[in-house]
């Protein structure tokens, strides 16, 4: 072993060759394109097959654990805390509080959206503290969020609706 | 058969684990090399610290991120030649954003568990593959079902938590913005760095807003890069170096997928990961005993977060450390001397050259200009990842 | 020493319409912590996950994996391969003192994924290899099997025996989906895809989950009167490049040396009782049985026409049926071996039951078109 130790002064010493985006629009790069096509159909599972069945009606289900007493939401069929199967469904209310909230400038490439989005964590009325679901805010000017505030969910027309997490278009402020 | 409670780490190893050569490439937004080209820089580079060449190597531990970046499946085994890997035993970790800390742990218990004597860690991204934008690949981070159709971007689960930590302790903007300040300013000493700068708290207030509360200097830039780290066992540390550093703790946890059930103000994977780490290291009271820290900083809140979830700073008062200059490269805890990601780059997983690497530079004194100015005998370094889910820890030590 | 103390699994079947992977996993997680008299929440230290994203569908996968092993805030992981690699992982934890008690898993949810041809061709080198022709990347198996049949001088019905072996074993297997009562001339008949390999030579996809708790020395004793011990694990990579691999499964001939110095083996042929082979393409089996030196080089046709691997043979091999009779798990393949091994040397096999056996070994290689893969040694 110990072929003899380089005595790099300060390490790391830069390697690497930068480049900008003008070298490969000016075809200065040699890069090879391809735009596979893979495709899944995830199997939704029993406890959120049953959560989206049930936005299909307009409604909003949660779960419970007996042994923690923690009424939960997205629903699961197994408490991660307990590790125990779940004891009961409940129907929770369409309402809400903003836990927390941002106001986004960029869709999911990263290209700008023409007007920004405001998303948020909503603790859902009826579960347990902190039982959030994200999702989007509208009818309010973006400046006038804030975390505390109570929200309704605005839901599609019954036959709009597909048993989709987007069969709540937004939430919008209780009052006002 | 029912059991009472028997389990608890005892921490039994084998052997000792000693770092004596690490390595890197340039960090940039796009490098013309490849993968596995990045990954031969970064191993040569290590070789050549160690004084070894890769005949020694026994065992190779490769650390990635999302295959999706690349656009390639089973990403780990294209990385094989490039990382030194052929011919040997060869496996990949991978824990999201935490795997540049998590993948010289798996390192460690290579080495600690006695099966490999000589254990060579790769990291490597190349983020520039992803068209149009990495950003693009983050997309398949999240829930197909819930998330998923609601179109979001990656930046939303930090903007969230970000204003979730500032609400909670009323932190101001202008104080989460001065890590960003500091970390630019300390990467002008790094040779990797893709985005070193002198800019000022107003810069990064009024930079173009991406999900408020995050702006673009809040962030740190996707790269293209490569870290290389070589962790060996007592009796060969001796033979190729005097000045070995010693790992002297590891820790990780995973929280939850439910993150928005989660009051995310305080990152209790990171505490959890902190707290296995310093039990194996012997460390009670962190903030007295820790010399220099590079907690993973891609945000700048981030930084502040995660200092107080390793208990550098009491919940809320790390934005106090850092107005007071006290995580300067010259303060009483320098913090993040690299440059961190936001001064250095931010290619996922080979982020470990501005974390462990960066650390184990400066405990063996060979940082150069980014030496730290205090003296210093135990450091920390910490990665964190997936749905603001992992924390990775690793504590280093001059001192067996 | 590292012991097996628990082990669990669901399915497995042709595909799983009703469950999502995260409720397959907790299903084979709950069973193996019950075998092991365990409480995941209080006594498993840390937790293996073997999973790779694009299988899943993810860009992070680690992220849906620790609520459904009663994992939450725990140390959890990902490696990106076999279910073997992740028994290695949990060998070095517990033997680093890191752990005391791991849990192992390992998954496939192949039903979930609709292109699975493009899948595997998303593994091979974009610029090199990727967009060479529109094949099915099965044909690089074929590619293989013809060279591997032209070296070890093989006819196409020695290749085909292996599938009548061990969809006939599959038929004692009730979680073997593709277990069938075949004759020789029912496999010769089957389709030629890839020439020369045939339609049953290949085995279909199948959905799963395999967990096995893992434990010290001293811990497994508390836990159990009848540990497993996994005397050795051993893994290796060959080279990424399809152009420059042995084509002979060296990977796994340099991961079984590994194991089996471990184990302090010296004599596999005498000292193995049986195996459990990665059999995915049928050819791979004889590679493998080869690899893991439980016969000579030439010798392996002759030995199998002749009945030494079946399941009354003097060494019998994939006795659960192997992957042509249980399926494609993905990475959980090496977990349905490892899982037969463990069951025949606990007297568990029910009517497969082997007799007598103290040692058995599990192999698992990590699929097209890597040439990497694991070995495992248990013993009791």
């Amino acid at each position: 072993m110990a072929v003899g130790k380089k005595d790099i002064e300060c390490p790391p010493y830069a390697e690497g060759t930068p480049l900008s985006d003008e070298d490969i629009k000016s075809g200065k790069v040699t890069y090879v394109e391809d735009h596979p096509d893979i495709r899944y159909s995830w199997t939704a599972g029993q406890a959120i097959s049953r959560f989206l069945n049930g936005l299909k009606e307009g409604k909003i289900l949660g779960v419970k654990c007996n042994k923690c007493g923690r009424i939960m939401v997205p629903p699961r069929m197994f408490c991660e805390l307990c590790f125990k199967p779940i004891d009961d469904w409940v129907e929770l209310k369409d309402t809400g509080t903003v836990q927390t909230f941002s106001i986004s400038y960029i869709d999911p490439d990263a290209r700008p959206l023409p007007e920004p989005i405001i998303v948020a964590v909503i603790a859902i009325d009826g579960a347990s503290p902190n039982m959030g679901i994200m999702h989007i805010l509208d009818e309010v000017k973006p400046e006038d969020v804030y975390i505390g505030m109570k929200v309704k969910a605005v839901w599609k027309s019954e036959e709009e609706r597909e048993g989709a997490i987007t069969d709540i278009k937004y939430w919008k402020p209780l009052e006002g | 058969m029912e059991v009472e409670k028997i389990s608890g780490l005892k921490f039994h190893k084998k052997q000792d684990v000693a770092i004596v050569g690490a390595g890197m490439t340039t960090f940039k937004r796009r490098l013309n090399e490849t993968g596995r080209e990045l990954s031969y820089m970064a191993v040569k580079q290590a070789l050549e610290e160690a004084g070894m060449t890769l005949d020694d190597i026994e065992m190779v531990v490769m650390g990635s991120a999302p295959d999706t970046f690349d656009g390639l499946h089973m990403k780990g085994e294209y990385l094989l030649d490039g990382s030194g890997g052929s011919d040997r035993p060869y496996m990949r970790v991978f824990v999201g954003g935490g795997t540049g800390v998590f993948a010289p742990i798996a390192g460690y218990w290579h080495v600690a568990s006695g099966l490999a004597d000589i254990c060579l860690v790769v990291c490597e991204e190349k983020m520039s593959s992803s068209y149009p934008h990495p950003q693009s690949a983050f997309k398949y981070i999240w829930d197909p079902i819930l998330d998923r159709p609601l179109n979001p971007n990656l930046i939303w689960i930090f903007a969230l938590e970000m204003r979730r930590y500032m609400h909670v302790h009323d932190i101001k903007h202008e104080d989460i913005a001065l890590v960003s300040v500091k970390n630019k300013a300390n990467a002008l000493d790094h040779p990797c760095a893709q985005v070193a700068g002198k800019i000022t708290v107003e810069d990064v207030l009024n930079s173009e807003p991406m999900a408020l509360p995050v702006r673009r200097l809040d962030v740190s830039p996707p790269s293209d890069g490569a870290a290389a780290l070589i962790m060996v066992a007592p009796h060969i540390a001796r033979q190729v170096t005097d000045n070995p550093v010693w790992v002297t703790g590891v820790g990780w946890a995973l929280d939850t997928t439910w993150w928005t059930n989660r009051d995310l103000y305080f990152p209790r994977y990171v505490a959890e990961a902190a707290k296995m780490a310093y039990r194996m290291a012997h460390i009670t009271d962190p903030r007295k005993e820790i010399d220099v820290a590079e907690p993973y900083d891609p945000f700048d809140y981030k930084e502040l977060h995660h200092m107080e979830g390793l208990g550098l700073a009491k919940k809320g008062e790390a934005p106090i450390l850092t107005r007071e200059g006290v995580t300067a490269r010259d303060g009483d805890l320098p913090t993040c001397p690299s440059g961190g990601l936001l001064g250095v780059g931010n290619p996922i997983a080979a982020t470990m050259g501005v974390k462990a690497c960066e650390l184990y530079w400066q405990l063996a004194y060979r940082a150069g200009k980014r030496q730290v100015a205090k003296e210093v005998t135990t450091g920390v370094c910490q990665a964190w990842g997936d749905l603001m889910q992992v924390g990775t820890v690793m504590v280093m030590s001059n001192k067996r | 020493m590292v012991a097996v103390v628990g082990v669990g699994y669901s399915g497995f079947d042709a595909n799983t319409p009703d469950l999502s992977w995260k409720e397959i996993m907790y299903e084979a997680a709950l069973r193996a912590y019950t075998d092991a008299g365990i409480n995941p929440r209080r006594d498993v230290d840390s937790f293996v996950t073997c999973a790779e994203d694009i299988y899943e569908g993810f860009a992070i996968f680690d992220e849906f994996v620790p609520d459904q092993l009663g994992a939450v805030v725990k140390p959890t992981c990902t490696v990106c391969a076999d279910f073997l690699y992740g028994i290695a992982t949990a060998y070095m934890q517990i033997r680093s003192g890191l752990a005391d008690i791991v849990a192992v898993e390992a998954h496939s949810k192949a039903s979930d994924i609709q292109t699975f041809g493009n899948v595997v061709k998303f593994a091979m080198d974009p610029i090199w290899l990727r967009n060479v022709g529109n094949a099915h990347p099965y044909y690089l198996a074929a590619l293989e099997m013809f060279q591997y049949m032209g070296e070890r001088c093989l006819s196409e019905e020695d290749v085909a025996r292996v599938v009548v072996k061990n969809k006939n074993n599959a038929l004692l297997n009730a979680s073997a989906p593709y277990a069938a009562n075949v004759t020789l001339d029912d496999v010769m008949a089957s389709p030629k895809l890839f020439d020369p390999m045939k339609k049953m030579e290949i085995a279909p996809l199948a959905d799963g989950c395999v967990v096995f708790v893992l434990a010290s020395e001293e811990v497994a004793k508390e836990l159990t009167d009848t540990p497993v011990w996994v005397k050795g694990v051993g893994w290796w990579s060959e080279t990424y490049g399809y152009d420059t691999a042995s084509f002979s499964a060296m990977y796994a001939y340099k991961a079984a040396k590994m194991a089996y110095k471990m184990a302090g083996i010296t004599n596999p042929v005498k000292e193995v009782d049986f195996a459990e082979v990665d059999d995915r393409f049928a050819f791979k089996e004889m590679q493998h049985i080869e690899a893991l030196q439980l016969a000579g080089k030439f010798e392996v046709a002759r030995l199998m026409a002749e009945g030494y691997f079946d399941r009354d043979g003097a060494l019998p091999v994939n006795v659960s049926g192997g992957n042509l009779g249980v399926g494609n798990l993905l990475e959980a393949t090496g977990g349905q071996k490892a899982l037969e091994v463990v069951l025949q040397l606990r007297g568990e096999a029910g009517k497969r039951q082997l007799s007598d056996v103290k040692v058995g070994v599990a192999q698992a290689w990590r699929y097209l078109p890597a040439n990497s893969g694991a070995v495992a040694v248990f013993g009791v």
